[in-house]
């Protein structure tokens, strides 16, 4: 209740509900003109009379619609997320689960190689040099050409489950962090850096008293990306693997058999997936920031 | 009028001292022929337009800056090894204060660098807040100060390292005259206090006046000294010292020094 009435009082509330209700009536929309190619089809064969207010809930009841109506999503939804035991393999809180933790671990797994990388690439010259094309070469690979390739490889040496999967959101995830850690480790300010020399302090010091915390408003930065597309790698990485589960397994299995609303339910799910994710993160920035600013309210 | 000091006890000792930079448009001669001998306990502001080598000369001291010819010493070894050895206390034109730590953190953070027991620490930062009359504010972050009581605490962390040797770069640059003012009383009262050697920066012929026991004045291209004036006002002065004919005298000498340097002719 509080949270509607700061919505209302900051006067977001009105805005978000107006674009949410254009979505859905572009929405129901499409289904009727998305649908009408099969629909119509049929009539003709049938010889049926049709106006446009019967093609309208034709469309929005199809068994197989090319683009089912929100409602139709909605109750899938339910059936896979509310009514279904959690630990069925036909609820949607299952395979979230999975995906969840998959992107978990490839997120934490890429935030540590992501700043390891950036530590080198801003003490040690030479990485600096020759690391960084490499890293950026590295995500001109198309992800999808390499995840089933990365499964295989591991798969080969024993190793499956959710770490191959990891490996993927992980390779994801490092990119922005090391772009991020890197400019935040140079962010402080030379006279910053000159005042330590004064001190005659150590690299290792200076480290930790003064470049790491500097860099935590751009380590925060990089990681509501990261967080983002660590979920992007954990779906990505189950659809080669096919039937062990997730949300990519669901796409795949929707796409195989036709089941356009299970994809579409398993997209809202994912969509819903990283949004609490991203917030996650955003709440803590809030709170990192805040400390790192003296207790000084923050925008973020 | 320059004093003489004698050889060996100088705190900063320069012969033939001189700095180039190669930069693209070849070289430029920030510092060139500086002899200079600083004895403890004086109070030195360095005078002169902006590129004259003033700070350059500071940061050679402090070790900041490798000069490339002629002779430097600080305390009779070398400003690394005074650098290494904590010889002196820098304050800079900017508080360089850290928002994440309060006052007190603030001003504790060299001596946990270098390594001083907690209680110590604890003991020299009630201190030296109380000496640059900012007692009760320990807990209060950067932000939540005005501009002249964070370069307060600026100076009482450079004090709190117990240096002999303050070299000061501008530190009230960015202070209104009204703030400037009533640090540059309390820097005095610090200096009579504590009678360390004190280099100080700046381009405000009254401030370097005020402050100082001498007054160092130089020109740019290249930097050189081209004035060196004793100042013999008594010890205890308050700002309206500044009215009396011999500060104006000094000032008008220190003023002569930057004309003949062509400090005010157009860039």
């Amino acid at each position: 209740m509080t949270m509607i009435n700061r919505l209302v009082h900051q006067g977001t509330f009105l805005p978000v509900l107006t674009v949410v209700a254009s979505l859905i009536v572009i929405w129901y929309a499409g289904a009727v003109y998305l649908n009408s190619t099969q629909l119509i089809d049929r009539y003709q064969k049938k010889g049926v009379d049709w106006d446009i207010s019967r093609l309208a809930q034709d469309a929005w009841k199809m068994e197989r619609p090319v683009l089912p109506a929100p409602h139709q999503v909605g109750v899938e939804l339910k059936k896979t997320v509310i009514d279904k035991r959690v630990t069925s393999k036909r609820s949607l809180v299952y395979h979230a689960g999975i995906t969840l933790s998959s992107s978990l671990l490839g997120f934490a797994l890429g935030t540590l190689l992501g700043i390891a990388l950036a530590i080198g690439i801003v003490y040690v010259t030479t990485l600096d040099r020759s690391l960084m094309p490499w890293i950026i070469a590295s995500q001109t690979v198309p992800i999808l050409a390499l995840a089933p390739m990365i499964i295989v490889v591991l798969g080969s040496i024993g190793i499956t489950g959710l770490f191959p999967k990891s490996v993927i959101s992980m390779y994801l995830c490092f990119f922005p962090v090391v772009v991020g850690m890197v400019k935040g480790l140079r962010s402080p300010e030379p006279i910053l850096i000159d005042q330590m020399r004064t001190y005659s302090a150590s690299p290792t010091q200076i480290f930790f008293k003064l470049r790491l915390p500097a860099s935590i408003p751009f380590l925060f930065a990089s990681l509501k990306v990261a967080i983002a597309l660590s979920v992007v790698g954990a779906i990505v990485a189950e659809l080669p693997t096919g039937g062990q589960g997730g949300l990519g397994a669901r796409l795949l299995t929707g796409s195989y058999y036709g089941q356009i609303t299970m994809i579409w339910s398993a997209l809202i799910v994912a969509s819903v997936v990283s949004a609490l994710l991203v917030t996650a993160v955003g709440r803590l920035e809030r709170i990192a920031l805040r400390k790192l600013n003296g207790g000084q309210a923050v925008a973020v | 009028m320059t004093q003489t000091v004698q050889p060996g006890s100088a705190v900063v000792h320069t012969a033939n001292l001189s700095l180039e930079f190669s930069t693209d448009d070849g070289p430029v001669h920030a510092l060139s022929n500086i002899n200079l001998d600083i004895a403890p306990g004086e109070f030195i502001s360095l005078i002169g337009p902006s590129g004259c080598g003033k700070t350059t000369l500071l940061r050679v001291i402090a070790d900041l800056e490798t000069h490339t010819g002629g002779e430097i010493q600080v305390n009779g070894v070398s400003p690394r090894e005074a650098r290494e050895s904590r010889a002196y206390g820098y304050v800079f034109q900017a508080p360089a204060l850290y928002p994440w730590r309060t006052v007190r953190r603030n001003v504790m953070l060299p001596l946990e660098i270098m390594g001083v027991s907690r209680p110590e620490r604890e003991a020299r930062c009630a201190q030296y807040l109380d000496l640059v009359n900012l007692g009760g504010f320990e807990n209060k972050y950067p932000w939540q100060l005005s501009g002249g009581m964070q370069q307060r605490v600026s100076i009482a962390r450079a004090l709190s390292v117990e240096p002999e040797l303050l070299l000061m770069d501008e530190p009230f640059g960015a202070l209104d005259e009204i703030t400037r003012d009533h640090l540059n009383q309390q820097l005095l009262e610090l200096w009579r206090k504590t009678g360390k050697t004190v280099v100080f920066v700046t381009h405000s012929i009254p401030e370097a006046v005020f402050l100082s026991s001498r007054v160092v004045v130089m020109s740019p291209r290249p930097g050189q000294v081209i004035d060196d004036i004793s100042c013999n006002l008594p010890g205890e002065r308050t700002l309206d010292i500044r009215e009396t004919p011999e500060f104006l005298e000094i000032a008008h000498r220190v003023r002569e020094g930057l004309k003949a340097g062509h400090s005010y002719d157009d860039d």
